[in-house]
Formats: C-alpha cells, sequence, structure tokens
C-alpha cells in the first residue's frame, strides 16, 4: 500500500515535470532554473544543518562497538581494526565501512530448520547490490561533471571511457546505467518480497528508490531513445553554474522530467533517511577508539549525583559489621 | 548552539562543501563560449550554390540527435550485409545515397575538426570511427 | 504463573507476521512474557518518580496525568545530550540487515522483536513530535501518536531486550538497539515504569551494597560456607580480609557469586587463586557488587551505584581494583566507569604484583578483568597446573555479550580456558564472539514469571550449545558472567540437559596444584575427579 502511494507520488512527480518542460518559456525557466537553484540550495544547506543538529548533541560516553580482539597484554593478537585503539585504527575502521561497507558484509541468513535447529548462511545479496548502487550513483553523478566543466577534464573523460569500454550501440552504453537501474530494482524486490523487510517499509522507503529509478530511466531514455540536444542541456548547465542562466528553446520535455525529479531527490534528501550518508561518518558505535579504559572519556553534561555514601552505610549496620569482625571507622 | 566534536566535523563539512561546490569554484571567472560547428566547407558551398539551400540526407534536427545511430546501422549493413544503399526518409524522391563515411559524410564535411569534433569535445564524447577509418587529412587554418 | 510449554512445542517458532500492519496491530500482554512491575518501596528508596502498587497487566497504570508531556520532555532532553540517540533516529533506512539477528525475534518470531521494528515504535514518536515531515504528514511519513497504547507497547518490547548489541555489530550504520533500549527504559522510568527484577536490586546495591541485599555480616557468612568447603576439598584454610585499609588491591565482583551456585564455585576459584599467589588484596562489603542494575534504568542510576567502587578504592588506600567475572558490569566498567566518576588519579596503573606486568591498556580507569589477570599469570608460569583434573568435562565457550561486544575481551579466558582444560570445543563460528548470543536474561531479565521468554531469548544460545552437546560430546559451558551463571543454568536445564554451567574461574581453580595442599579426590562441586572415579571404577 505505502509502496502504492510512493509510486503513485512519483509518477505525479514525472507529469509535473512533464507538463512544466512542454509549457511556455516562463514555467521553462521555473523548472530548469529556479527549482534546480532552490533544490540545490536546500540540500546543501539542510544537510549541513542536520549535521550541526547532530554535533550539537555530545557523544557523553565512549559507546564504541568492539568486533574484534581488545588491545591488552602484548602476547595477545590486538585486532586492530576490528576494535581499534589508536585514531588511525578508526580511520581504517571508518573507511572500510564506508567504502567497502564492512558491516554489511557480515550479514547472515538466520534460518530455522525442521526439528528447530538454527543455522546461518551466508547472505552477501544485500551488501552487493548495495555497493552496486552507491558506485554507480556516484561514478554517474562524477560522469556529468562533463556537463558542468567547459573543457571536459581527463579525469572525467576516462571515467566515461571505461564506463562504456564495452562498446555497445551508440552512444555507447555505460554500464553504471544497467547497473544502477539493476541494483534498484533488485532493492525494490527485496523489499516486497522478504515479509520481514516488507513489514518494516514506510512509504518513505519506497519513495526514494522509485525517485532514483525515475531519475535513471529518463536518463537513459534521453540518451539512448526519445534523444535530447544535449549541446543546449551543457548550456543550461553552464548558465546555471556561472549565474547566467539560460534555457534553450531546443530542450525537450523529457529532459525537464528528468531535471525536476533530481531536484526533488535533493531537496528530499536532508528531510528524509536519506541523511545517512552524513550520519554514517558520526555513528558513535564506529568512530571512536576502543581506548575508554586507558584514555577518559569526558562526559559534558556530567554532573554530581546523590550517593550512599561509606558513612551512611556504616551508619546503618555497624553493629552487625563489629559483631561479624569486620573493621569500622566510628566505633 | 554548542558543538562538540566541531573540528572533525567541520573539516567533513568543508570537504562536502568543496566537492557539492566544485562546478560553481571551478567555472568562476571564465566566459563560457558554445560550440559552433562550421558547415561552410567548399563542397557544402558549392551544393548551395547549385541547389539554392544547405542540407543533409534527412533533416538537420533529426540528424543531430541520431547521426551516431545511422552510422552505427550503416556500419552493420555495409560489413554484414555488403549493402550500402541509404534511403532518406526526409527526401523520398532523392535518389539512393551511398552508405559511407569516408566517401559520403566527409565529402561534405571535410572540416572533422570543425564540424564533429566542436560538439564532441564540448561533451566528453569519443566515437571510435578513427579507430578503423582514415581521418580526412585537415590543413591546420592559418589564423589570421 | 503461567505454565512454561514442552521444548519441543517451544522450538516451533513462527515467522507468520500479521496481516495488519504493526502500527495497526494491537500488543498482547501474554503471560510468561514479562516481568512483575516494580514496588513503590523500590522506587521510593532510591527516589524514582511515581512509586505506588501497580501491575503491568492491569488496564489503569496509575501514571501521572501529564505522563505524555512527561515523555516527549524527556525524548527532547536525551536528544539534546545523546548524539547517538539523535543519530539513530534519523538514519536508519530500514533495510533489515538487523532483522533475524536479535536473539528475541529467532526466538518468538514476533516482528517487534527485530531490532529495527523495536527501534521504530519509539522512532515513529520522534517523527510525529520532532520532524517537520512527520507533524505534517503523519502516518504517511511513518509518524505516529504517543498514546497509553503506545506506552504499553515501549514497555512490553524494552523488556524485551538484553542490550546484547548484536545487532549494532551488523547495522551498516552502527545502530545499536541497546543504546535505544536504554534510553527508552530511561524514558519509561520517569513515569515508574520498571520491573521488580530491577528496581529490587537497585534499591538493594543503593542501600547495602549488593543486588541481592546482602548485609555485611551475611556476606562474611556466605563466604565462610565456601572456605569450609574449600577445605574439605584442598585441606586448606583460607583467611580473606575484609574492609581492609592499606591492602593493594580491592577485589569486586557480582554478588550473584557469593550466593548461588554455580556462582558460587567461580568465587571459591577466586579464593582459591588469591590464596596460592599470596596476593595483597581485600574485599569489601561496601562495594560488594560488581554489576549494575541502575545502568538498566537510567544513566543516573548507574552512575550512583557505580560510584561505590572508587570510592571504596579511595577510602581504603589500594592502589588498583582487580574485577570479577561478569558481562554488564565490563560494559559498564570499561565504557562509562571513568567518565561518570573518574578520573580515578588516588590509584595507581594497574601492576600485577606477580609478574610484574603493567596493565597498559586500563592505565586511565585502573581495573583489571581477572581473565586478564591470570592470562597474565598463566603466560609467565606463576600457576603450576594439572589440566587432567578437568578431563571429566568436554568445554565449549559462551562469550557474554557486553564483554565481546563492549569491550572486546575474546582470546585471554580462551587462552586461560585451553590452560586448564584438555577438552576444548567452539561453538559454530557465526554464535561466538563478536557475534555471540545472548543468554536472553541479560539487563534485569532473568525473574521467574518470564520464563518462557528467557527461553525463547535464550533459544538461539542453546541451540549452538545443543550443536556441540551431539556432535562432540560438550557437557560444560563456560562463561564470564554472573549472570550467565545464573541463566543459562535454568536454559541447559530446559534445552540441553546434560550441559553444566561454570565460571572460568572454577576451572581454573579446579586444575591449580596449590602449595601444602591434600591429594585432591573431588573437584570444587565434590564431584569425584576423573583419576579417583577411574581407580573407583577398577575396584
Amino acid at each position: 500500500m505505502t509502496a502504492i502511494i510512493s509510486f503513485i507520488a512519483v509518477l505525479l512527480l514525472v507529469a509535473i515535470g512533464y507538463v512544466g518542460g512542454s509549457a511556455g518559456p516562463s514555467v521553462r525557466f521555473l523548472f530548469g532554473v529556479v527549482i534546480p537553484y532552490a533544490a540545490f540550495i536546500f540540500f546543501v544547506g539542510g544537510l549541513i544543518a542536520r549535521i550541526m543538529k547532530w554535533a550539537s548533541s555530545p557523544v557523553p560516553f565512549n559507546i564504541v562497538t568492539t568486533t574484534g580482539q581488545q588491545k591488552t597484554l602484548p602476547w595477545i593478537k590486538h585486532s586492530k581494526i576490528e576494535s581499534p585503539y589508536s585514531a588511525f585504527g578508526v580511520v581504517i575502521r571508518m573507511a572500510l565501512e564506508i567504502l567497502a561497507f564492512r558491516s554489511l558484509f557480515r550479514n547472515l541468513k538466520t534460518q530455522l530448520h525442521e526439528g528447530g535447529r538454527v543455522a546461518y548462511g551466508e547472505a552477501k545479496w544485500l551488501w552487493m547490490a548495495g555497493l552496486a548502487f552507491h558506485y554507480s550513483f556516484a561514478i554517474i553523478l562524477f560522469r556529468h561533471l562533463r556537463f558542468f566543466i567547459e573543457k571536459v577534464p581527463v579525469a572525467v573523460q576516462m571515467t566515461d571511457m571505461l564506463d562504456s569500454f564495452l562498446q555497445i550501440g551508440a552512444p555507447l552504453l555505460y554500464a553504471t546505467d544497467v547497473v544502477l537501474l539493476g541494483a534498484v530494482t533488485y532493492l525494490f524486490i527485496r523489499r516486497v518480497a522478504i515479509p520481514q523487510v516488507r513489514y518494516i517499509s514506510l512509504a518513505a522507503d519506497y519513495f526514494p528508490l522509485f525517485l532514483i529509478f525515475g531519475i535513471g530511466a529518463t536518463g537513459v531514455l534521453m540518451r539512448y531513445f526519445t534523444k535530447t540536444d544535449i549541446i543546449s542541456v551543457k548550456m543550461l548547465a553552464m548558465g546555471l553554474i556561472s549565474f547566467k542562466p539560460v534555457v534553450p528553446d531546443t530542450i525537450g520535455a523529457m529532459f525537464f522530467v528528468h531535471l525536476f525529479l533530481l531536484s526533488v531527490l535533493f531537496a528530499y534528501f536532508p528531510l528524509s533517511k536519506l541523511v545517512h550518508m552524513g550520519g554514517v561518518f558520526l555513528s558513535p558505535t564506529r568512530n571512536l577508539p576502543n581506548n575508554s579504559r586507558a584514555v577518559r572519556h569526558v562526559n559534558p553534561w556530567n554532573y554530581p549525583v546523590h550517593v550512599h555514601t561509606y558513612e551512611e552505610y556504616e551508619n546503618d549496620f555497624r553493629d552487625k559489621m563489629k559483631e561479624a569482625g569486620l573493621p569500622v571507622e566510628k566505633e | 548552539m554548542k558543538i562538540y566534536n566541531g573540528g572533525p566535523i567541520f573539516l567533513g563539512i568543508l570537504v562536502f562543501l568543496a566537492i557539492a561546490l566544485f562546478p560553481f569554484y571551478n567555472n568562476f571567472g571564465k566566459v563560457n563560449a558554445k560550440p559552433e560547428p562550421k558547415v561552410d566547407t567548399p563542397a557544402i558551398q558549392e551544393y548551395e550554390k547549385a541547389n539554392g539551400k544547405k542540407e543533409c540526407i534527412e533533416s538537420k534536427e533529426w540528424m543531430r540527435g541520431e547521426h551516431m545511430q545511422i552510422l552505427n546501422q550503416w556500419r552493420d549493413s555495409v560489413v554484414r550485409d555488403y549493402n550500402r544503399t541509404y534511403k532518406s526518409n526526409s527526401h523520398p524522391n532523392a535518389a539512393p545515397f551511398n552508405m559511407s563515411l569516408q566517401s559520403g559524410c566527409m565529402k561534405c564535411h571535410s572540416n572533422k575538426k570543425k564540424f564533429c569534433d566542436e560538439c564532441h569535445n564540448y561533451l566528453s564524447v569519443k566515437p571510435y570511427c578513427w579507430d578503423c577509418h582514415i581521418q580526412p587529412e585537415e590543413k591546420e587554418e592559418v589564423k589570421s | 504463573m503461567s505454565k512454561l510449554p514442552k521444548p519441543a512445542e517451544l522450538a516451533k517458532v513462527s515467522y507468520q507476521l500479521p496481516k495488519t500492519g504493526w502500527m495497526d496491530t494491537p500488543v498482547e500482554f501474554k503471560p510468561g512474557m514479562f516481568c512483575h512491575g516494580s514496588k513503590p518501596k523500590s522506587l521510593e528508596l532510591v527516589g524514582f518518580p511515581n512509586p505506588r502498587e501497580w501491575r503491568p497487566a492491569d488496564a489503569d497504570w496509575k501514571l501521572p496525568e501529564n505522563w505524555k508531556e512527561i515523555i516527549i520532555e524527556g525524548i527532547a532532553d536525551r536528544l539534546k545530550k545523546y548524539r547517538s540517540f539523535r543519530l539513530f533516529m534519523d538514519i536508519c533506512v530500514r533495510c533489515g540487515a538487523c532483522a533475524d539477528k536479535c536473539h528475541f525475534f529467532i526466538g518468538t518470531g514476533d516482528p517487534r522483536n527485530m531490532p529495527v521494528l523495536r527501534a521504530e515504535l519509539i522512532r515513529s514518536v520522534y517523527r510525529k513530535e520532532f520532524t517537520t515531515a512527520g507533524k505534517i504528514l503523519g502516518k504517511m511519513a511513518g509518524g505516529r501518536e504517543l498514546t497509553l497504547d503506545v506506552l504499553k507497547e515501549w514497555w512490553y518490547y524494552f523488556y524485551q531486550c538484553t542490550e546484547c548489541r548484536r545487532c549494532s555489530v551488523f547495522c551498516p550504520y552502527g545502530i545499536d538497539q541497546a543504546e535505544i533500549t536504554i534510553i527508552g527504559r530511561e524514558l519509561l522510568n520517569l513515569l515508574g515504569l520498571n520491573i521488580e527484577w530491577i528496581a529490587g536490586p537497585v534499591s538493594n546495591c543503593y542501600m547495602k551494597g549488593n543486588h541481592l541485599g546482602l548485609e555485611p555480616h551475611t556476606i562474611v557468612g556466605n563466604l565462610e560456607y565456601m572456605l569450609d568447603d574449600i577445605e574439605t576439598v584442598t585441606g586448606k584454610r583460607i583467611k580473606p580480609t575484609f574492609n581492609r585499609k592499606g591492602a593493594e588491591i580491592l577485589f569486586v565482583t557480582p554478588s550473584g557469586d557469593l550466593f548461588a551456585d554455580p556462582g558460587t564455585y567461580t568465587a571459591m576459584g577466586y579464593l582459591m587463586l588469591f590464596e596460592e599467589l599470596g596476593l595483597d588484596y581485600t574485599w569489601s562489603t561496601y562495594a560488594s557488587e560488581g554489576g549494575n542494575f541502575g545502568f538498566f534504568t537510567s544513566n543516573e542510576m548507574g552512575k550512583r551505584l557505580n560510584s561505590k567502587i572508587y570510592a571504596e578504592a579511595k577510602r581504603l588506600g589500594v592502589k588498583w581494583i582487580l574485577g570479577g567475572e561478569c558481562g554488564h558490569m565490563w560494559r559498564v566498567l570499561s565504557q562509562y566507569m571513568d567518565t561518570w566518576n573518574g578520573p580515578a588519579d588516588f590509584l595507581e596503573v594497574p601492576k600485577s604484583p606477580i609478574t610484574g606486568t603493567v596493565f597498559e591498556n586500563a592505565k586511565s580507569m585502573k581495573m583489571v578483568h581477572v581473565a586478564e589477570f591470570t592470562a597474565d599469570l598463566i603466560k609467565n608460569n606463576k600457576l603450576k597446573l594439572d589440566p587432567s583434573r578437568n578431563d571429566h568435562l568436554k568445554v565449549t565457550w559462551h562469550d557474554s555479550c557486553n564483554v565481546a561486544r563492549g569491550m572486546g575481551m575474546l582470546e585471554e579466558p580462551r587462552y586461560v580456558l585451553k590452560s586448564v582444560v584438555n577438552n576444548f570445543v567452539e561453538m559454530p563460528e557465526d554464535t561466538i564472539r563478536e557475534k555471540t548470543f545472548c543468554c536472553g536474561s541479560g539487563t534485569g531479565l532473568n525473574a521467574s514469571e518470564n520464563m518462557e521468554l528467557r527461553m525463547k531469548g535464550g533459544f538461539p544460545r542453546a541451540n549452538a550449545v545443543k550443536y556441540v552437546h551431539e556432535h562432540h560430546g560438550v557437557n560444560m559451558l563456560g562463561n564470564v558472567c554472573a549472570i550467565d551463571r545464573a541463566s543459562l543454568k535454568a536454559l541447559m536445564e530446559y534445552w540441553v540437559p546434560g550441559v553444566g554451567v561454570c565460571g572460568l574461574h572454577e576451572l581454573v581453580a579446579n586444575a591449580m596444584i596449590m602449595t601444602g595442599e591434600k591429594e585432591r579426590t573431588t573437584d570444587l562441586r565434590g564431584e569425584p575427579l576423573p583419576s579417583v572415579a577411574a581407580k573407583e571404577e577398577k575396584a
């Protein structure tokens, strides 16, 4: 049900983008310039605001989750990354987490067999799809720099070449286009096909999937099928980044759908679970060293509390203590 | 608002800004020229003189979007089927064209640098036509 | 009390999900799955709010009129205090990687026991009250009004989580359900919604120094019984000291070890080991609790109970502190104590008087785990060991959740274990070390009225033990946790009869040859030693 609502919402956005792109020059200016600017500002500002909000709450305790042997006696092998003691270890642990999705790689499938036997199996699909999705998205974004830099840098050219090295069709097919759409489709299918995951899924989980699929699909349509005048698209892009916006007439409506969906994604980003992009860096169970026994972690709001002192304790039990032969402070 | 662990967090935000705003500051203060492919080779001028207009095998708008596909189809047709005849959709009465890059397209558009490369470079498109075909020789234009 | 179903019945877990979404599915309080509510006296003694007689199964929980306000303010306050809380509310993508990692989910099949959904219980209210999208879109954005039913749902499910952190190992963002349960329980405690099995020990510990409420003379008396037993086994009379000023080391262990077997055997192990070493140490009757049930109610209460350890170390003028075998005790000591009640600059960096080893890894909080201490002794050949005295045992090792995932002590106990027993078998790798399963009774859930919950929660752990029991003849489950020793015993009796439970130092003491001891014929439990048993069989 929530999936359907999200799907309809994205369809509606597609329609809005299309209508906007097919309208007169002032509406096209709105969809080609005003909305993208606003969305971008909202994205950058919103994400920073969200991070500042997190940063305004302290980390009162060192709550690192240790997934390996602590540093202890010198002859016991210390797990330097899974239970990092130094800042360097933490950096490596975080890098693995962010670049290789280390924790997701651990994923297991728990199954209860006949006769009450529990078994644990490999479950790497989510990890693979997650990596495929995020990396292809990143590469596609990077490739798009060709629209934003007049003399396209070699790095972008190389990425472009590598991405299309299969030399299928004309224009050449990008591998990341296929991988992105495939991965998003997989992530959607597992969300509806695995009962537990479907049970926990909210509209907010389906919506970004459909939205990103929509962005990818319109991109693919424009490149391989309906075509658009990409010279004009680049002129629009260059106009945006040099603050001399123009919306050439030769840009088709499909491009406006693409751009509008992207604008929605940008604007939606800081309000949604997508903020995990920034949040993953701040997770205190991962970004702290396991050295709280050697280096005191300070809680900025630590405050004095009522305690039951030894004196009070002895007052309560002095006679019993003396009878049991225990030393007391006051006779 | 008090910020905790501000050092690494601000550093992270700076990196984020550096990435997100890259296109803006990278382009700052530059004058952006629009690519202008030239369609004024002697062969084209001659054609214009004879026919009163410039025209290609299909309409200009269509060619802009689909020329790569046409070249792809031509290659397959010539190499696999040994068929070199192309019937134009927009000029149904015209005589069939000879499917050929070097002795077809490049006859008129002999100025690869000023025609093909102008847009391809602008958008970092790298067609592999010239991996097999021989590029037309172009004399370096003498700047006046 | 409800009747506990047979194991074969309980092992048939249904993972069938309700037809309705979880927000629209009412919670049913099932007998056997929850604990008694806190008694007014327990709350009053420590000054917790809303002390009153109440029963969780009753409709009326006797809450203050402005209970909703209290909770919402409580959430707002904690969002400001804990980055973890704010972050974990925001960044979950509901990928579901944690879902089948929770022992309570595996054992009950209840979808609200998936860590992600347990977090959503509170996250839904957070969205509704604290996010723009939730305020406007409500349920569409996953928001939910805080109602009395929601509050009851929280209570039911935050007392079905043992804060074992297994989910946080698998979460791609390190979201730790333990952290959310800790805060959820703090909120519930603002309204006096505790369970007596926690509230009672907390007030005991506050007033008397330990969870069990053992008064000073009782502690001495209980130890006397153990000393008698030690004399029977070894022929040696040990005379430990209590509350002694000027000792080099203060020894603190969970009070459970002083009370019931098999914990008492572990305590006997400590006594024998320290005697053999001639350690200059003392017990304390004031700081007579290593564990900390306060940690299961609120951060503040945890700190109040924990304060006694440093205070007592300071009063007695010891150089450093040695800690006994316990699970959550060591999470609290490792990750909270120094922050709460430190810096302990009146103590010295722990140094083993026997080997001279300096425990650099504890140089600030100044407390050493007895397994680290003993591993160092064995490595330096300071103990005479005869592991064959444990030959009647086939031992497997249970990593306690907190020690594994909140401290990282995995190898030290294994090293000690391998030195004192000849037969050691690991359980399947996905059920040990950082992926270890909870006993199902942690965080104060080891009561008797919730036995069905405990047996369900302990199901995955028991299952792994059953595997090595059936395949390798394992008959003893070793661990370094007092709650484990108390709860795994019941768990084994239920799921894997024939497997006993013991602490590490019971096995150490069995194997350790003490100077001047008589020839031992039994182990600490009074069971004949393998060599003696063999002779008897021949005769």
